[in-house]
């Protein structure tokens, strides 16, 4: 009795392991930014469809997870939206290439059940309230830009990320540029050291608490808010008009680095000059390692980066995602050249 | 005499010694040999767990000595790591949790081992039971949607109005912090705070109870004053086996304690958790600095378990040796 | 009746009454829990939920079929890898042993049971998945392992020392040897017990989120053999339940009732039917 139950035990132990070898579909597995995940989760579910042999798992763990296990080796590629630094790209066995692939906002959502329209937020607010020293919604550096608006007295409850985030290090590279309190207290970074507020997991994790928590007012891609009708507010830019984040706001932003992008992609676009340039956005980036071992998965990596500057672009819209700029599309499809 | 009660060989059995040394190696000792190596497959399990944790938690161990554990501040980017608002999150959230589970569970005990009848004891305490079987992530489920507003709306508005001068009451009510997480550890350590007593309650000797009651005392009395002091030693083994319990639980505090390494004396404030911690940034620790940090923390966590864990098993042992007779009471 | 005995009655009666209420809040909980859950998941259980793989990011619809398959083949492996050795483990302490090596294995199978499971995950992630260069079922299973081989291994001793030593004897009395005696008399006395102990070692760890975080990772897509990474029921209830999506929230609340009541069922079967008969102690 005991002998057949071993027997059928590796039976069908060997069924579902061969069923693995004999099929032969392409997997690939990838992970990072929570960000463009709306995006990409998308796209990989259409390249599925039209490539049904090729399966791109991604996992949005967020971009620093994304830059851990694509160091680590642990997945076939990454995406982060804070590009990866020196110091980790002299980590890497070999070298890391950074491929943008769409472009997005990082906005200032709230929950704020009593009040109507949208909020203007200038930096000084944005840079106080993270920093934990705006602590009421009528506090004057908040109220002087609404004026009109009845803003509640309650206390401001911030919310930021507790993983390692791309859309923080965004965050909070604009935060560094407009406040020098900021630079000095916080810095910039993928995790950084918050004065205050509740952490969330992932932009779907800050989404969630500032859907559930009233007075509360935190960071997220702009879809996130979309998607999940949070409201969310203007932001001053440079030349001090309030600009919404939306498909022209972001492009304009990335007017100026389009035409002077750096061989390697790797660009910071907040707080740029432009009267219509939307302050806090981001180029976000898919990280390719520059030598595959396996050339089946090289030539997927090819074929999908391709596929993605051609008709995944025509996708981003439709999620409030900005396409890549021209010439960035014709300088990125050389770079595919360098992946061997 | 046999060092465990059935090790009983053939050998032992005079006449059949013959047979075993005639043979090379014998089923027998192929059969010790196997499930030595079985037996043996844990220990290694067990060194290789704590040699990992010792080496690959090296890196900060070195650079930040004892210091570790005083600091407060966990700043990714500037590299510098403290564990002190992860133990200080981790033992507050145990403490609340403890502060209501045990009352509520030494109660329960006291219920089903003196007053109910056998067959309600041993259903009630089977439901206990199941309640020990829920998995962690359903009950952060339940308190992600169902407790934190409660407490947002209703349980820290009270709990400000009636306590609110004291500090632990003080500040803005989120819903999540401290008090949920310890709220909801509670639910999940209550049985067994409950099973454990229970039975110790149960071994007390039966005339202990009706000494008690010959001499005038009510029920009451005669548990609380004679049976409930005569397996207090058990008792607090079971708190701290529901201690040990609560310091490592992870899912169901994850999503509700805030994750904000921050220490407040409010149990309104959002902390953070050694368990969360790892389970948030864990897979994105860029850096071997980071990475190595996190390791201590699970260094320490592991070592609080352990010595907690020891001493709940010793204090339940004393307690069922007296029970039983062979330590005096 | 003077003051005092009035105030010992009234005081008795409060005071186990207050002990009746803590009984009841306690045992409450869980019918609380199981009945939130069929309320608030059983309106999403559907045919889809369980044949669908989940839908792109923010699309309604979609299912867990991936998970489901995912936990099962976890668990599979937790219970290949984890239960001959905590069996084995368990014959060896009962039968075998000495003084030195089965105190040693019994206090570290305590430890073990008390470890925290998400320091189990990072240590199979250390163990499997970095040297692997690879997240993979394998890696989960192998932390769920880990996991169910000192609670199995501790019950399996539990029980066959339970065994009375009049049956061993006997056997020995009819010339077998001592594995013939325990494979063919001992085990078989005490398999319901062990039995018992396993079911319920699996269901545990069936329900265990943080040693599969960042071993069997997550998956999108079926996850064929057993070297890829996986989803799982447990870690798509936490995905979800943290996320801003409604429908992610009703995906979560159903997957809820479908772990819960795999787990209950378990409990609930193995402790009432399976250990009549048997003296079964709490590990």
């Amino acid at each position: 009795m005991r002998h057949v139950k071993v027997l059928s035990l590796l039976a069908v132990l060997l069924a579902t392991a061969t069923f693995a070898v004999g099929a032969g579909p392409v997997l690939l597995n990838a992970a990072g930014a929570t960000f463009p995940y709306p995006i990409y989760s998308k796209w990989f579910d259409l390249y599925h469809t039209s490539h049904s042999n090729v399966q791109i798992n991604y996992q949005s763990i967020g971009s620093g997870g994304g830059i851990r296990q694509l160091l680590d080796k642990t997945v076939d590629f990454g995406a982060s939206d804070g590009p990866m630094n020196d110091d980790q790209l002299k980590q890497a066995s070999v070298p890391i290439l950074h491929f943008p692939t769409v472009l997005g906002a990082a906005i200032p959502s709230y929950n704020l059940p009593g009040v109507q329209g949208e909020l203007n937020f200038t930096p000084e607010a944005l840079s106080g309230i993270f920093l934990g020293k705006v602590t009421k919604w009528n506090d004057p550096a908040i109220a002087s830009a609404n004026p009109g608006v009845k803003l509640p007295s309650d206390d401001i409850v911030v919310v930021h990320r507790s993983d390692g985030s791309g859309t923080t290090y965004i965050w909070t590279d604009y935060l560094a540029k407009v406040s020098p309190e900021w630079q000095s207290k916080v810095g910039k970074g993928t995790s950084v050291n918050w004065p205050v507020g509740l952490g969330g997991k992932g932009n779907e994790g800050v989404s969630a608490l500032i859907q559930q928590t009233p007075a509360s007012v935190g960071y997220v891609e702009l879809i996130y808010a979309v998607q999940n009708k949070l409201p969310y507010g203007k932001v001053k830019n440079s030349s001090g008009a309030f600009i919404k984040a939306d498909l022209t706001s972001v492009s304009a932003a990335a007017a100026a680095a389009a035409k002077n992008m750096p061989d390697d992609f790797r660009v910071s676009i907040t707080n740029p000059e432009g009267k219509t340039a939307y302050p806090i956005s981001s180029f976000t980036w898919l990280l390719i390692p520059s030598k595959f071992a396996d050339a089946t998965k090289r030539d997927v990596v090819k074929d999908f980066l391709k596929w993605m500057m051609t008709d995944g672009q025509t996708y981003c819209e439709a999620l409030s995602y900005a396409k890549l700029p021209k010439e960035v599309v014709t300088k990125e499809m050389k770079a595919i050249a360098q992946i061997q | 005499m046999a060092t465990t009660p059935n090790a009983a060989t053939p050998a032992d059995i005079p006449g059949n010694s013959r047979t075993l040394s005639r043979r090379g190696v014998s089923a027998d000792e192929i059969a010790h040999v196997i499930t030595l190596i079985a037996a043996g497959t844990l220990l290694l399990i067990a060194v290789l767990l704590v040699y990992q944790l010792w080496v690959l938690s090296a890196e900060a161990r070195t650079k930040f000595g004892w210091s570790f554990f005083v600091t407060q501040t966990w700043d990714p980017v500037a590299g510098d790591f403290g564990a002190l608002p992860f133990i200080y999150g981790t033992l507050v959230t145990s403490a609340v949790a403890l502060f209501i589970a045990v009352p509520l569970g030494v109660g329960a005990a006291i219920f089903l081992a003196e007053l109910a009848p056998p067959k309600l004891s041993s259903s009630l305490t089977f439901v206990s039971d199941l309640l020990a079987a829920v998995p962690s992530v359903i009950y952060g489920l339940l308190g992600v949607f169902l407790l934190v507003p409660l407490m947002r709306t209703t349980i820290q508005p009270a709990l400000k109005k009636t306590l609110g001068f004291l500090p632990l009451f003080k500040g803005p009510s989120y819903g999540i912090g401290f008090l949920t997480a310890g709220i909801v550890l509670a639910i999940m350590i209550v049985p067994f705070v409950l099973s454990v007593s229970r039975e110790v309650l149960l071994g007390v000797a039966r005339d202990q109870r009706e000494a008690a009651l010959a001499l005038g005392a009510t029920k009451w009395e005669s548990t609380w004053k004679v049976v409930v002091p005569a397996a207090r030693i058990g008792i607090f083994g079971s708190v701290f086996l529901a201690l040990a319990r609560a310091l490592g639980e992870t899912m169901a505090v994850t999503m509700v304690i805030g994750n904000n390494p921050k220490i407040a004396a409010s149990l309104f404030s959002p902390g953070y958790s050694i368990a969360s911690v790892l389970a948030n940034e864990f897979s994105e620790a860029t850096g071997n600095l980071y990475l190595s940090a996190l390791i201590e923390l699970g260094l320490v966590l592991f070592l609080l378990t352990f010595v907690l864990n020891g001493l709940a098993r010793l204090l339940i042992l004393v307690t069922t040796a007296r029970g039983s007779g062979v330590l005096p009471t | 009746m003077s003051f005092r005995l009035a105030w010992r009655k009234s005081l008795n009666v409060v005071m186990l009454s207050l002990t009746g209420l803590c009984a009841l809040l306690t045992v409450s909980a869980l019918f609380f829990i199981l009945g939130y859950l069929i309320w608030n998941g059983g309106k999403d259980l559907s045919w889809s939920f369980f044949t669908h793989l989940p839908a792109p990011v923010g699309e309604a619809g979609g299912g867990m079929a991936n998970a489901i398959l995912g936990s099962l083949k976890l668990l599979l492996l937790a219970a290949l890898f984890g239960v001959p050795i905590g069996l084995l483990g368990g014959v060896y302490l009962a039968e075998f042993g000495g003084r030195t090596v089965p105190f040693m294995v019994r206090y570290t199978a305590d430890l073990m049971n008390g470890v925290p499971s998400i320091v189990m995950g990072i240590f199979a992630y250390a163990l499997v998945v970095m040297p692997m260069h690879h997240f993979s079922t394998l890696a989960g299973g192998i932390a769920l392992a880990i996991m169910v081989i000192p609670t199995v291994l501790r019950n399996t001793e539990s029980f066959l020392r339970d065994v009375p030593r009049s049956l061993r004897e006997g056997s020995f009395a009819l010339g077998a040897n001592k594995w013939r005696m325990i494979a063919t008399v001992v085990l078989p006395a005490a398999s319901r017990g062990i039995l018992t102990g396993v079911l319920l070692a699996l269901a545990r760890v069936a329900g265990e989120t943080a040693p599969l975080l960042f071993t069997a990772f997550g998956n999108r897509y079926w996850s064929p053999g057993w070297m890829q990474p996986t989803s799982s029921l447990p870690v798509i209830i936490y995905t979800y339940a943290t996320g801003p999506y409604e429908d992610w929230h009703r995906q979560a609340w159903a997957a809820g009732l479908v772990l819960l009541g795999l787990v209950l069922v378990t409990n609930i079967l193995v402790r009432a039917f399976l250990t009549r008969g048997t003296a079964y102690e709490r590990t």
